[in-house]
């Protein structure tokens, strides 16, 4: 199980620190996979990469984050080593592209195990039963990269990232770049290697809440660097709570929907900028709902049994 | 208005061109004034092809692609210049349309120059505020470097460039694939209202619900063919090719939940992709590719 509490990562610019992160706490089940979802820039893709590995520029401020009980020493590079791969895995944003296309896949599967102490050929039965599992004959390994199809590397790319059973994978915008057919085939296999166990929980970083809908045990919205709301899917997709939530999913056209019958609203404004965020409420500026208390921070508060929601109008709101 | 009249391509590959690889077979259909078609497709569907064969971007190798009349590709000097006064493209990603090291306002500039050199600056600028105005952008934001807007002001600001020529068709080439889904809506809200207007609008995407969303005719590429067109309602209210299906059966929807075996079927969208055949008439304005 992974336990986030209030963790803020900024980062360093010349114009000063953006703070990307700020302050969130939140925690996934074991068997969980957790959605995560939201605008580009609300510190999705930030969240996902802060649990394995900070970049250069991320500066890591505070906050806790524990896997199975144990504290993972994220600001810490070289500590950090031992739990990379094992106890958490990422799928990183173009995965696909992140091959090398220089090598045979099954060589630069191989040079990786080495470069963590482990051999190949032990670990090969293994791989190859489980590239079987996603539809992928073991003659993949033998091709180079530029012979495979998008989502066909994207699914070795999960093999591979899931290979030593880690705890926890973070897939970071992993259907983003893919047709509907080979979306279809990743996201069921993120499903299947959760219920075989494979991995424990799973972080599904995306902008597209259709997929989650179909995926997610539970989604998380963020907005500008804070959490806005987390609950199980069906309670996100048929009753949100924050005004955000429910915006975001009024603006996704669906088929059926059409602009000459009903013109779906959008969100109007830009979240603001992270260098100084403004006090109160982060979506007030745009939030219909917005009243004089929203220049207070609505804390990050359960209103039903799983149902977290930072809003000071979500409770009368939820209801209707 | 745009006439695409039994255009195929052949791209030429290996060191000395000597494979032949035809991309697109014999793909005829029409654009009328103040229509929204969708061309939908997989990569590699020759979606993106077929766009930049009517921008003139890519030769066509049989057939021809004719706009009031006129033949596309025969078009030289004067005429080329007024045909893309007429139609112009915008493309998937924003960012990589802009010089990083000028501001946005360059483009305007750069259009003016190529193309409305003999407008006086009161009537340039009237025109350039009411492009603007349409996008929803103000006059400031020409001011800006690349990177300080987000992709959805870029994406609107290139319109804006289109618009200020008056133009009569757009082929937009996935151009909302890149934006998140607040922008994306305004954008297609955007393009809705211009179509009001009567421009024509060739919407390239591999996202149905977007096209479902904009469109008032539907065209389906599969490997460089055209399997299903027609009118939106009937392409996507009654689907013929299995292919159509396939892509429909995959679409994730919001408030229905694929069942766990739905969902890890790996061979639910097979590859259907058949060369030859004809397109018949199922309904009116709706005609599918059978094989026989």
């Amino acid at each position: 199980m992974l336990a986030v509490s209030d963790l803020k990562i900024h980062y360093r610019t010349l114009a000063g620190s953006v703070k990307a992160l700020d302050g969130v706490s939140f925690s996934v089940a074991d068997g969980e996979i957790m959605g995560l979802a939201g605008e580009s820039g609300c510190g999705k893709s930030t969240l996902g990469k802060a649990l394995i590995r900070l970049e250069e520029r991320m500066q890591y401020v505070g906050g806790e984050v524990t896997l199975d009980g144990t504290t993972l020493p994220i600001a810490d590079d070289w500590a950090m080593n031992p739990y990379r791969f094992r106890k958490v895995s990422i799928v990183p944003q173009y995965a696909m592209s992140a091959l090398n296309p220089t090598r045979r896949i099954g060589r630069m599967i191989d040079e990786l195990l080495a470069a963590r102490g482990l051999k190949g050929s032990t670990l090969r039965p293994e791989l190859e039963r489980r590239l079987a599992v996603l539809g992928l004959t073991p003659d993949v390994l033998g091709m180079y990269p530029i012979e495979l199809s998008g989502g066909m590397k994207q699914r070795v790319v999960m093999v591979l990232s899931t290979l030593l059973d880690p705890s926890l994978l973070i897939a970071d915008e992993v259907t983003s770049a893919l047709d509907v057919a080979s979306q279809k085939k990743v996201a069921g296999a993120l499903v299947e290697f959760r219920d075989r166990g494979y991995v424990k929980s799973m972080i599904v970083v995306t902008h597209d809440l259709a997929i989650l809908a179909q995926i997610a045990d539970s989604i998380m919205i963020m907005y500008a660097g804070k959490l806005a709301e987390k609950a199980p899917t069906r309670t996100i997709v048929e009753a949100p709570a924050h005004p955000y939530t429910r915006l975001l999913l009024g603006s996704l056209p669906e088929v059926g929907i059409r602009f000459e019958d009903k013109r779906l609203p959008g969100i109007k404004g830009r979240p603001p900028s992270l260098l100084s965020p403004p006090v109160g409420c982060r979506f007030r500026d745009r939030c219909p709902l917005a009243f004089s208390k929203c220049v207070e921070e609505p804390p990050f508060i359960e209103i039903a049994a799983g149902h977290q929601v930072a809003c000071w109008k979500a409770d009368a709101h939820a209801q209707g | 208005m745009l006439k695409v009249e039994n255009v195929s391509k052949v791209f030429r590959s290996g060191a000395f061109g000597g494979k032949k690889a035809k991309v697109i077979h014999d793909i005829d259909f029409e654009v009328k004034p103040g229509e929204v078609v969708s061309l939908i497709g997989e990569s590699g569907s020759g979606k993106t092809t077929v766009g930049r064969m009517i921008l003139r971007l890519t030769s066509v190798s049989e057939g021809r692609i004719t706009f009031d009349g006129e033949d596309v590709s025969a078009l030289k000097g004067r005429a080329l210049k007024s045909y893309y006064r007429r139609v112009q493209g915008v493309f998937q990603d924003p960012f990589s349309s802009f010089n990083p090291i000028f501001k946005v306002g360059r483009v305007f500039r750069t259009i003016r120059r190529e193309f409305l050199a003999d407008l006086d600056t009161a009537t340039w600028e009237t025109r350039l505020t009411g492009a603007l105005n349409a996008v929803g952008l103000e006059f400031a934001a020409l001011d800006k470097f690349p990177h300080q807007m987000s992709g959805g002001q870029l994406q609107r600001l290139l319109i804006a460039r289109a618009l200020v020529l008056d133009i009569r068709l757009l082929v937009a080439d996935e151009i909302i694939s890149m934006l998140d889904a607040s922008t994306r809506i305004d954008v297609l809200n955007l393009l809705g209202d211009l179509k009001r207007q009567g421009l024509s609008i060739i919407f390239v995407t591999h996202d149905l619900a977007l096209g479902n969303y904009i469109s008032d005719r539907i065209i389906i590429l599969q490997k460089g063919s055209i399997v299903e067109m027609g009118a939106t309602d009937r392409v996507f209210g009654d689907p013929q090719h299995a292919y159509t299906r396939s892509l429909l059966n995959a679409v994730p929807h919001l408030h229905e939940r694929w069942s766990d075996a739905e969902l890890k079927d790996l061979g639910l969208v097979k590859d259907t992709a058949r060369f030859g055949g004809r397109l018949v008439e199922h309904q009116p304005d709706h005609l599918v590719r059978v094989y026989s």
